[in-house]
């Protein structure tokens, strides 16, 4: 046990150091994910015409302070699910071969990809932190004040999830490239797939009755649902059972990510030499 | 430099038992041109590939043994059987005691697959970043990894480089990291596929000197695949020829000369600068460069030719040499070649 807490640590402590290589490149990609926000927030202003002499009130139960808020909130669970490159890594990896360490060596592929993926997450962070900030300080008017502990707790823990679930369910898709070699395009599905229905793009409950029907799946709890547990929007109650949910949706994702791997080197060739 | 032997050794049994074992690759025949590609889209015609069919073989425990054949003879799946990267169709193999395939952490800590054409290192970190992981990995106690760190760059001449990110290093210096990186769990089974590939001399002679010494001094056992001979000639005593997935030799590397070629060379010196017309109804004159002269003939002729060409010409040295092991396996392997398209 406490050697394998150490192989992770420094699975992790290696992970770090290679990521802060190419600190230009790290730094710009960072700071260029932060142009979109600026864009969207300008977007949703012309939807709610704040700039006219007639301003919405209102849009499906929405101000635009509310939207705004909801926006940047989905943004922070964003920033926690999404996983760039893993399932294409995965795949690039199956094609040519380079997974042969991960099969010869003690190591878990899975439980190394993990914390390669913590590794990438804590650089994001630290260079991220500062301008979420900024933006979230410049914005603070739209937030209506802080709400209760036992919601901020439920809000960092469904971070956490968001985590977790993404990273299965891309490690998911990357994994079937033992049978399709070639994920890109289900990884494109995936990618159009998620910005609509894990509620990036708008709040899940603007979708109506199509939107009772995304509730069941485990998009959601990429981005609509830690975003709308910080806006107040579920009870202390609800919040169990959405997080209970979640927790049962990782124990899915993580299984099939088993049965995936271990069926997959099964069918794996080896190819590349 | 002697190494410190920190793990006993199973002596007096084979380290590796492969018997009838069997992988076959379904591959993807698609016929040209861009109508084909369509039609592929909706069905395919796969072809079955034996890649290995029915291998048996016993390697002992600190053998080293040579893997030899043609480009998709079969070498690289069987080593990629043995270290239980891919699954047979069927058939059995035990590497100390374990089924590769099964992928059991408590065998995977006992070997180590180099491929020469796969980097196991971090490519944008100094080798010893890569070390420290394996060192963990591997859970190599720290004064055995600090010891077998030093002794490995010591005899490999690349202390100096182990602070240098991996993607600055020669490709020599990089297959040298990755030798050092295979045994610092210092393995019971090396399994080495190409470790020389595109390495200059110098290069390819250290790492050859290496493994030779390595290998004597730990007696751990060692597949090796390379289509370069000298590093077989230098290297191994016992060579499998494998091609088209069967084994056609398994013996001793002086037996495979005797057994395949039917040819022998003699080299002549003649007293003046001439060189004889007539020398082709003595063999096959394979290289001349006056006053010296290469023939191959008939080994069962050699007594006669020998006896004629001495007392027909006035020749000042002669020698009679085994080709090289290069030119027969490549000789039989075309054989076999034109065999099989007949």
């Amino acid at each position: 046990m406490l050697a394998s807490v150490r192989v992770n640590w420094i699975i992790l402590r290696t992970c770090l150091e290679e990521r802060l290589v190419y600190r230009a490149d790290f730094a710009f990609a960072t700071l260029v994910r932060f142009l979109p926000i600026v864009t969207q927030i300008f977007l949703w202003g012309a939807i709610y015409g704040i700039h006219t002499s007639h301003p919405q009130g209102d849009l499906n139960g929405y101000s635009y302070e509310d939207m705004v808020t909801y926006y940047l909130l989905a943004m922070v669970g964003r920033a926690f699910s999404s996983m760039p490159g893993l399932a294409s890594g995965i795949a690039r990896d199956v094609r040519d071969g380079t997974i042969n360490k991960f099969l010869t060596q003690p190591i878990d592929m899975l439980g190394y990809l993990f914390w390669h993926r913590v590794a990438h997450k804590l650089v994001y962070y630290f260079v991220a932190t500062g301008p979420f900030l900024l933006v979230f300080y410049l914005c603070r008017s739209y937030f209506s004040g802080w709400p209760d502990w036992l919601t901020i707790a439920a809000w960092v823990l469904s971070l956490l999830m968001a985590f977790l679930v993404g990273f299965l369910i891309e490690s998911l898709i990357g994994l079937v490239s033992f049978w399709f070699l070639e994920v890109s395009s289900l990884l494109f599905i995936y990618m159009m797939i998620n910005y609509f229905l894990s509620g990036h793009m708008i709040p899940l409950d603007w979708l109506g009755t199509f939107g009772d029907w995304v509730q069941y799946l485990p998009f959601k709890y990429l981005a609509y649902v830690p975003a709308a547990i910080m806006q107040g929007r579920y009870s202390h109650a609800e919040l169990q059972a959405e997080l209970s949910v979640e927790c049962c949706w990782i124990v899915v994702l993580f299984v099939a990510n088993r049965v995936a791997f271990v069926r997959g080197v099964r069918q794996y060739a080896a190819f590349g030499g | 430099m002697v190494f410190n032997r920190d793990k006993p050794y199973d002596t007096g049994m084979a380290a590796i038992r492969v018997r009838d074992l069997t992988k076959v690759y379904q591959v993807y025949r698609k016929r040209e041109g861009l109508l084909a590609s369509l039609a592929g889209l909706l069905h395919r015609e796969y072809k079955d590939v034996r890649a290995v069919d029915g291998v048996g073989f016993e390697i002992e425990t600190g053998e080293m043994v040579a893997f030899l054949g043609p480009n998709g003879a079969g070498k690289t799946t069987t080593l990629k059987l043995l270290a239980g990267l891919i699954h047979p169709t069927s058939g059995e193999a035990q590497v100390l005691g374990h089924v590769p395939w099964k992928r059991e952490n408590a065998y995977r800590r006992r070997f180590s697959l180099v491929m020469g054409q796969k980097n196991q290192l971090w490519w944008d970190l100094p080798a010893q970043e890569s070390f420290r992981l394996h060192k963990e990995i591997y859970r190599i106690e720290a004064g055995a990894f600090d010891r077998r760190r030093d002794e490995l760059t010591s005899l490999l001449e690349v202390a100096h480089l182990v602070g240098q990110p991996v993607r600055e290093l020669s490709l020599g210096e990089r297959m040298r990291m990755e030798l050092i990186a295979a045994l610092l769990h210092s393995p019971d089974v090396l399994l080495l596929d190409e470790p020389t590939i595109g390495l200059d001399v110098v290069s390819q002679r250290r790492v050859q000197e290496f493994l030779k010494f390595y290998q004597a001094e730990r007696k751990i056992t060692v597949v090796l695949t390379s289509h370069y001979m000298k590093d077989v000639e230098a290297l191994c005593r016992r060579a499998i020829i494998i091609n088209e997935g069967v084994i056609k030799h398994d013996g001793p590397l002086a037996d495979i000369v005797d057994r395949f070629s039917r040819h022998k060379i003699v080299e002549l010196q003649f007293t003046g600068s001439e060189i004889p017309p007539d020398l082709d109804r003595y063999g096959t004159v394979t290289e001349t460069r006056p006053p010296r002269v290469k023939l191959n003939v008939s080994r069962h002729q050699i007594p006669e030719i020998l006896s004629s060409l001495l007392s027909r010409y006035s020749i000042e040295d002669v020698s009679v040499q085994d080709r090289p092991l290069e030119d027969v396996i490549a000789e039989m392997f075309i054989n076999q070649q034109q065999r099989t398209k007949k």
